[in-house]
């Protein structure tokens, strides 16, 4: 049998998911160290203030009590730090630090630790800290924020606004002055939290005589936290090691470095003990990033025929309290409008983003960061226009999709495109949810007084960055990745990789393309990641570039082992390596079996005396892979939903969901289907449920889960997945990524689903999350639909 | 300084006796006192389930119960009911359609599953979601987690 083994496609079950199962997983919490001490924060109650004095005497004579730890003490140690962009030269951001020195900008802030000798001794004395407050006025509403006279949330920056971008391409004057039709509508977007069930969590130990630092961190990235606790702390790189063992979700919640985390690793530098700090489920809602926090306006021009002219789109991103530390908080705004109108062939595009600062919790990077915003405001714009034509949804979204005659483009929004297969995935996705039918029966209901709605949402998703992002930024991430290939005596392999995995199944994958590109079994390979110092340099795991770049890393790091194995097999049998295959873990020649891999093994590390002084017996390969060519991925496809809504009640009921998905190559069939499913419920919870609730005082309303609804099991449809495998260009193995493509156009098919549903109503939502009060609402206002105000202006 | 109460129960068959501080919930307990970290805390306001263990039979969240109200108690954890083999057909499943990611849920949810399937009677789809309502999972959307149930009661009523 010299026909390689097909593993790559195959759906391997996760060698990791019995482990996890059965309750065994280290996550950070489960971690004890001798001598180790607990922190517990003072945070801010109060939205903003200054900080008047800070009286730590009582909470110092506290049970238990190490030690009280103020922004004053940590400053000597640990330098401020800003999070800013090169090629954004006008962008503006605060200076912050790991606690608050004189003043506070949002309602959680931290201001002070206590370290003890257990969570709940330092929570005891966390109460007896007294901290004097001046309270001012909080900025919370987003376009309050940009008016004459507002209240400035940083007021040395002078302004709120952080930074303002334009795009244009063609002219949309003329556009919209020819188009047979121009509609438009007003979006809300609610501020969402990430919610990994597993919170934040930090074990920091520092061995003071060698000055040596080892975290572990519930993180997606170990390497970008290196180098920030090096920098940070003025500690030597290769002294530093950050570990991140189980990590129980991450979504991008666990993608930056957060004040309070830094607060414990500094804490345990200033003791020269280790210290844990494992953030409690209300510090994780005030605390974590929160995201797409948007309003906006969109505008679009169609012919007669439903051929898009011109696209406008005005959006107002309100990031919270800081640019957060290193990646900074405008890639939501900014992804808001590149992806508004990304899928479709655009021939003038009007964009502008305004981001503004505002005194609550800092956002980030969350899972999809932007893109479900702009292909939620295109989606409702195309169904409006669809429905003025009186043309199906499904078919003015044919007419417009990008095709293989427009490759390669760089899009009006700035997107590259290599390859799509919008126009594949609609065929496929119409035929598997039966649409003619469904159509025929949202009639029927209707007729029956029950209001039943499609929507369809085609997307593109941006996945696996390359250099062109991080690299001109100035942003200190790699976008490399990395693999570690060893062979043991026993002719068995280690790999060693810097993608991360947070339960998405990369390393399964990146072992079933070492096993199919190298020759050896499955299970002939063990897979370790996570560990910051001992690790190949790279990225971790964001953006889906797990496989798209990890696993390319792994399958050049396997074609060469292969080769040294097979140079080296040649040298033992006395022929030539030309013919000699490696197949499932035996060396061929030609059909005719010569070795297995172990005996060669065995050979290469203990008989070493037996080979000519000429063979490479060093069977340690390390290859890196990072897109130089290009800058990202497109991955694409479409999504559907079929609900009903009740005009009682306001609810939404979903009763079914599609997605049909090229991601390219599909390592994992099963793995990929799980978190495409994963990611349709998030952004399902973000369309119908999610939202950070702040009053006007800028107190956070929402800070349990009982107050933040995520979905439950009770509300999801069944989510029916199909794929189209277009290999993407530029990489051996041609896969995209998945990680986000749920989440990106799962809220953009209720925006369209509901609003099909309340169409003959007259009525429209425009205010995410859809809850029943706001159903009611929009059935109440219907007729004066929610119009969009002049735009571009101020 | 706190008084310590003095508790004796059964966990994981392994009678323990031991001093605890009245505030401290059982979860924190056998993570902390005892070592069994395969119980998780994710919210410690009850709501999602992670915590779940089986007191007297019953599967209850550790974070709603003081370790000093288990004086008495007979407690099961994720450890001992694996270690029984009594989750060996869901954890099967579940592993073989990745009805778990991060896995941090994952413990609770084969408890609250065990129950289910321990009820020994059809259950539609929709019964095991509603169900499941009471632990939440951020990562798989749920679906791969009532096929397995699913699947495991569908096995059990052919062996009938």
């Amino acid at each position: 049998m010299t026909e390689p083994e097909k593993i790559i496609g195959v759906s391997f079950p996760r060698p990791d998911a019995l482990r996890l199962a059965a309750g065994r997983g280290t996550f950070t919490d489960d971690i004890v160290l001798p001598r180790m001490v607990h922190m517990a924060l003072v945070r801010s109650p109060y939205a903003h203030a200054l900080i008047k004095s800070i009286d730590t005497t009582d909470a110092n004579k506290a049970e238990g009590v190490v030690r009280v730890v103020t922004g004053h003490d940590l400053v000597e140690i640990c330098s401020p730090f800003i999070a800013e962009i090169e090629f954004l030269p006008n962008m503006i951001s605060p200076r912050q630090y790991a606690l608050a020195l004189e003043e506070v900008a949002w309602q959680g802030e931290g201001v002070c630790a206590v370290l003890a000798e257990s969570r709940a001794l330092a929570e005891d004395a966390a109460e007896l800290v007294k901290v004097e407050w001046e309270e001012l006025p909080a900025v919370v509403d987003p376009v309050a924020a940009l008016t004459v006279g507002t209240p400035i949330v940083h007021r040395d920056l002078k302004t709120n606004l952080a930074m303002t971008m334009p795009i244009e391409e063609g002219n949309t004057k003329l556009a919209f002055a020819e188009a047979e039709v121009v509609v438009e509508h007003a979006f809300e977007f609610g501020r969402q939290a990430g919610v990994a069930l597993e919170s934040r969590s930090v074990v920091a130990d520092f061995e003071p005589t060698g000055r040596q630092l080892i975290v572990y961190q519930s993180h997606q990235t170990p390497y970008q936290m290196q180098d920030v606790y090096a920098r940070h702390l003025g500690l030597p790189e290769h002294h530093v090691r950050v570990i991140a063992k189980d990590v129980g979700g991450a979504f991008g919640i666990k993608l930056h470095a957060y004040p309070d985390e830094m607060t414990a690793v500094a804490a345990s530098v200033l003791l020269g003990r280790p210290v844990k700090y494992i953030v409690d489920r209300q510090e994780s809602f005030s605390s974590d990033i929160h995201s797409r926090e948007m309003t906006a306006s969109g505008r679009l021009a169609v012919s007669g025929q439903g051929i898009i002219l011109g696209v406008e789109v005005d959006i107002l991103s309100a990031i919270g309290a800081y640019s957060i530390y290193p990646r900074t908080s405008v890639g939501d705004g900014i992804q808001a409008v590149q992806f508004t109108g990304a899928p479709y062939r655009l021939p003038a595009f009007k964009g502008r983003v305004r981001i503004v600062y505002q005194n609550k919790t800092p956002c980030g990077a969350y899972r999809a960061v932007g893109q479900p915003i702009g292909c939620s405001i295109i989606e409702q714009l195309i169904d409006i226009a669809a429905a003025k034509l009186n043309i199906d949804p499904a078919e003015i979204r044919r007419r417009n999709n990008l095709n293989s005659d427009d490759m390669p483009l760089k899009a009006a929004g700035g997107l590259e495109f290599v390859n799509v297969s919008l126009n594949e995935c609609l065929t496929e996705l119409l035929a598997k949810m039966n649409y003619e039918s469904l159509r025929r029966d949202q009639k029927e209901a209707q007729q029956r007084g029950v209001y039943r709605g499609i929507g369809l949402a085609t997307f593109v998703e941006q996945t696996a960055v390359g250099a062109g992002l991080y690299g001109p930024a100035g942003v200190r991430v790699s976008a490399q990745e990395g693999c570690a290939l060893r062979l043991d005596p026993t002719g068995l392999v280690r790999c060693s990789t810097s993608a991360t995995d947070q339960g998405q199944g990369t390393l399964t994958g990146i072992q079933q393309v070492i096993a199919e590109t190298l020759g050896v079994g499955f299970d002939d390979i063990t897979v370790k990641a996570g560990d910051g110092g001992s690790t190949p340099y790279g990225g971790g795991s964001w953006a889906s570039r797990g496989l798209a770049i990890g696993g390319e890393a792994a399958r050049l790091a396997a074609i060469d082992l292969r080769g040294k194995i097979l140079s080296a097999a040649a040298a033992i049998i006395q022929g030539s390596s030309e013919n000699l295959t490696l197949v499932s873990g035996k060396i061929f020649d030609g059909a005719k079996f010569k070795m297995d891999l172990s005996e060669l093994s065995e050979i290469v590390h203990f008989r070493q005396n037996t080979l000519p002084p000429d063979v490479d017996f060093e069977m340690n390969v390390i290859r890196h892979f990072v897109p130089r060519e290009f800058p990202y991925f497109i991955a694409n496809g479409i999504q559907a939903s079929y609900l009903e809504v009740d005009i009682g009640t306001g609810g939404i009921k979903l009763l079914e969901h599609w997605v049909a998905e090229d991601c390219g190559t599909i390592v994992n069939p099963m793995l990929v289907d799980e978190q495409l499913r994963g990611g349709i419920v998030q952004g399902l919870g973000a369309a119908l449920y999610e939202h950070c609730i702040y009053n006007e005082a800028g107190q956070l309303l929402t800070a349990s889960l009982a107050d933040y609804a995520v979905p439950l099991a009770s509300e999801m449809p069944d989510i029916h997945v199909i794929h189209i495998e277009n290999k993407a260009s530029g990489t051996g193995l041609g896969a995209k990524g998945a990680g986000e493509a749920g989440t990106l156009g799962a809220p953009a098919t209720i925006w369209c689903g509901v609003n099909d549903a309340l169409r003959p109503l007259g009525a429209q939502v425009w205010k995410q999350p859809f809850t029943p009060a706001h159903v009611l609402q929009a059935l109440h206002s219907r007729g004066s639909l929610h119009k969009v105000g002049e735009m571009f202006k101020n | 300084m706190t008084e310590m109460l003095s508790i004796k129960l059964i966990v994981n068959g392994i009678v323990v006796n031991k001093l605890v501080d009245p505030r401290q919930h059982l979860t924190d307990f056998l993570r902390s006192d005892l070592g069994l970290t395969g119980s998780h805390i994710g919210c410690e306001h009850g709501v999602c389930g992670a915590c779940s263990v089986r007191v007297n039979g019953r599967v209850v969240r550790g974070c709603l119960m003081l370790a000093s109200q288990s004086d008495g108690a007979e407690i099961e954890t994720i450890e001992g009911l694996v270690e029984s083999g009594d989750l060996n057909e869901l954890m099967t499943e579940f592993v073989a359609r990745n009805a778990l990611q991060c896995g941090f849920c994952t413990p609770g949810i084969l408890l609250t599953a065990a129950e289910i399937v321990a009820e020994d009677r059809c259950f539609s789809r929709q019964e095991i979601r509603n169900e499941l309502s009471g632990n939440i999972c951020r990562c798989t959307g749920y679906q791969a987690i009532i096929d397995a149930i699913e699947m495991v009661l569908i096995e059990n009523m052919k062996k009938k």
